[in-house]
């Protein structure tokens, strides 16, 4: 009797995912899609995640967690669920999750849509539980010490250095996407400079004015932002100020990893900690916002459910569906960077065993959801639009008429006129070319806001609002990514040169912090530069290294399993990991050695390289010195594409040796921290 | 709402001062805890000053 309701509710899903999957040619309202995911993600959480944690991991509400065994309230601190739920929900949710499945909207919204809901429920959200809950038996330990306790210390230090690599190209490519979005837009770039006077004057108020009243200074800052955007198109409109607010991407580049390196050695209650205030408050009104827009707006989808760059050939990044769409949306779907978080402050605040799947699995469930709201943000757009935003200019050309040209000749006609009075709306020189994903994200949430509230005069605040809302938070995660992997790189090399470690002297500090901006720089240069606009090239690099991390973390769990004596339920992890190893390793070593240039970074090396030799400048380059950067940036991101691939082998290979080990063992061998019961009331 | 409160303020790291005076209370009866704005600095310094860097995703 019970099931009756979630029967209903999966019937629902499945009618709308019917719809969306054989709706060909007329209009296909937006929730559809948003009905289909919310019933799948309470279906699977009411069925799936309560199988896992029942039979998969024998959760016991009497077995105390380390907020319990080790309170000190401070770190370990027993937590409400649903308090909990919000915490763990802010620290995965980032611009992952909205940027890819723009990029992914290229080849029409349904192979976006499928992956997001099949991804999550069967990877995605098994990953984070799992690692949420491996580490809440082990006092809440990181992930590189839980690979470190359960496959050695050799695999403990590749997983350390994969995971820093992949931090170095997540930073790149954000900061990659700041610069995008900002470059030649005043208006953009004084709002979002606005918020570092803004955030030292808070953290000046939370220091020796009203210290700790973060609701308080939360306020005022909110206020400041708002005003900032306001006069913002003053600011752009001045003849004065206009220009000086104006920067090409090689200029904002040297000011990002500028800011990079200075931010990172400010005290954190300055700068960092109040910024944090802002980004994270904005993130979960923005997304509550659009949430209820989309529902309130109710808008068709004007992208067609499949586009013909299925087989390869689009213009926002290469490559065919398989395996590039499931590299591209990662967050969203199943990300690598949730085991970081699933093993950081989460678990050592879960009050109770039982709360795990609520979390883990709930709180992933959430962040697919804002996947789906970007998925149908850039699919309601104008197919016109939107491809003429995420194209490069080398396809596109400069100017609203010759982007309108090639975008008709795509098969998506759109005019000229249509181009300048977008870009007029929303308060910008020109939208051609605008790639990165935030731009056509914040048009989208213009859109969706302006028809809610405010009309079209709203559209360029709104859009503004969303470039603000989307670039506030990349540049906290910037910083605070950037002293995160200044950390792990002392950790790394203190391996070697134990005298490099933390806390030692403020030398090892300056320098790891130097070689962590300067990795980052070096790939977001890289990116600016890149004639196809960067994004082509390092989104798919980031999507690989991602993925290959959730691949790790599942080889984690099902080595776990394993030793649990849990083998037979191991299936579970190893489903979404051999999908995850069949998509990173083919399309690792399609990036590494396909022949198409506009795919393999050897092959593209190669035609530039021959070019080089024959004395002959290649378009985009436009002098020998560019052709040779080419030439050199493809070697690199190649070597990278080789060590991510021998990251994840060399621990394929760990994985299976420890899981043959404890198949000949007769009783359980994990190193789980000792039970202790919950203490009676 | 006083959870709404408490969710938005562990969002950025601050657990509540309360239940960390019932512990010292509790545990270490004879110590003198932090006052309400050491422990916020406290905190403060561990969200963002060691290695969880925030505990911040892409």
């Amino acid at each position: 009797m019970k099931h009756i309701p979630w029967i209903i509710l999966a019937v629902v899903g499945a009618v709308c995912l019917a719809v969306l999957a054989v709706s060909r040619g007329e209009a296909v309202n937006a929730l559809w899609i948003v009905v289909a995911a919310v019933s799948c993600f309470l279906v699977a959480y009411r069925y799936y995640a309560l199988y896992i944690a029942r039979h998969v991991m024998r959760l016991d509400p009497n077995r105390a967690t380390p907020a319990l065994t080790r309170a000190d309230g401070l770190d370990y601190v027993a937590t409400d669920r649903r308090v909990l739920f919000g915490h763990h929900f802010a620290a995965i949710a980032g611009a992952g999750p909205l940027v890819g499945p723009v990029l992914a909207a290229q080849m029409g919204y349904l192979p976006g849509t499928l992956w997001i809901i099949f991804g999550v429920v069967l990877a995605g959200a098994v990953q984070d539980f799992m690692v949420l809950f491996i580490s809440m038996r082990r006092d809440g330990k990181s992930l590189g010490e839980l690979v470190r306790m359960e496959m050695g210390a050799v695999a403990g230090t590749i997983a350390l250095a994969g995971a820093f690599l992949i931090m170095v190209i997540i930073l790149a490519v954000l900061a990659l996407i700041v610069v995008r979005a900002l470059a030649e837009s005043p208006w953009g770039m004084f709002t979002v400079a606005a918020t570092i006077p803004l955030a030292l004057a808070m953290g000046v108020y939370t220091r020796w004015i009203r210290p700790g009243r973060i609701g308080e200074v939360s306020v005022l800052g909110f206020i400041g932002l708002i005003a900032a955007i306001v006069f913002g198109q003053n600011v752009a409109a001045s003849e004065v100020w206009g220009p000086l607010f104006t920067f090409t991407p090689q200029t904002l580049c040297w000011i990002l990893i500028g800011y990079g390196a200075l931010a990172s050695l400010l005290p954190v209650w300055l700068l960092l900690a109040p910024r944090d205030y802002l980004s994270t408050f904005l993130k979960i009104g923005a997304i509550t916002a659009l949430a209820v827009g989309i529902v309130v707006m109710a808008p068709p989808l004007r992208m067609p459910a499949l586009t013909q760059f299925v087989g390869g050939g689009g213009p926002a990044w290469s490559g065919a569906l398989f395996p590039f769409l499931f590299i591209t949306i990662a967050c969203g779907a199943v990300s690598g960077f949730h085991a970081l978080i699933a093993s950081g402050t989460t678990p050592k605040l879960i009050g109770s065993e039982t709360d795990a799947p609520f979390i883990g699995y709930g709180a992933m469930l959430m962040e697919a959801f804002v996947a789906i709201m970007a998925l149908v943000g850039a699919s309601i757009l104008d197919p016109g639009i939107y491809f003429a935003m995420n194209s490069p200019a080398a396809v596109l050309g400069t100017d609203p008429a010759s982007a309108a040209h090639a975008v008709t000749a795509m098969g998506f006609p759109v005019s000229a006129d249509l181009l300048v009075q977008t870009a007029r709306d929303v308060g910008e020189h020109t939208i051609v070319s605008r790639t990165g994903g935030a731009p056509t994200l914040a048009v989208a949430m213009a859109e969706i806001f302006s028809h809610v509230a405010g009309g079209t005069a709203m559209k360029a605040f709104w859009y503004h609002f969303a470039i603000l809302f989307e670039a506030l938070f990349i540049l906290t995660a910037v910083d605070a990514g950037t002293r995160a992997g200044r950390f792990m790189l002392q950790d790394l090399i203190g391996l070697a040169v134990p005298s490099f470690r933390a806390g030692t002297s403020w030398l090892p500090g300056v320098v790891a912090t130097a070689l962590c901006v300067l990795s980052w720089g070096f790939f977001l240069y890289q990116g600016v530069t890149d004639p196809l606009g960067g994004v082509n090239t390092l989104w798919p690099v980031f999507g690989i290294s991602n993925q290959m991390l959730a691949a790790v973390a599942l080889m984690l769990a099902t080595t776990v399993l394993f030793r649990m004596k849990q083998q037979r339920y191991a299936w579970v992890t190893v489903i979404p990991t051999v999908w995850l190893l069949i998509c990173t390793l083919s399309a690792g070593s399609l990036k590494l050695l396909s022949s198409d240039p506009t795919v393999g970074f050897l092959a593209h090396a190669a035609k530039f390289g021959a070019a080089v030799e024959a004395g002959t400048v290649l378009a985009p380059a436009k002098s020998m010195e560019q052709m040779r950067a080419i030439v050199f940036n493809d070697r690199v991101d190649a070597g990278l594409c080789v060590i991510f691939l021998a990251v994840v082998i060399s621990l394929l290979f760990f994985t299976v040796r420890t899981c043959m080990a404890a198949l000949r063992e007769d009783r359980p061998t994990v190193n789980e921290s000792p039970v202790q019961l919950v203490p009676a009331e | 709402m006083r959870m709404l409160r408490q969710m938005l303020r562990l969002m950025v790291g601050q657990p509540p001062y309360e239940v960390y005076l019932a512990h010292m209370a509790r545990v270490h009866p004879d110590a003198t805890p932090m006052t309400r704005v050491e422990f916020f600095r406290n905190r403060e310094q561990a969200r963002f000053g060691g290695a969880g860097g925030g505990g911040k995703c892409c």
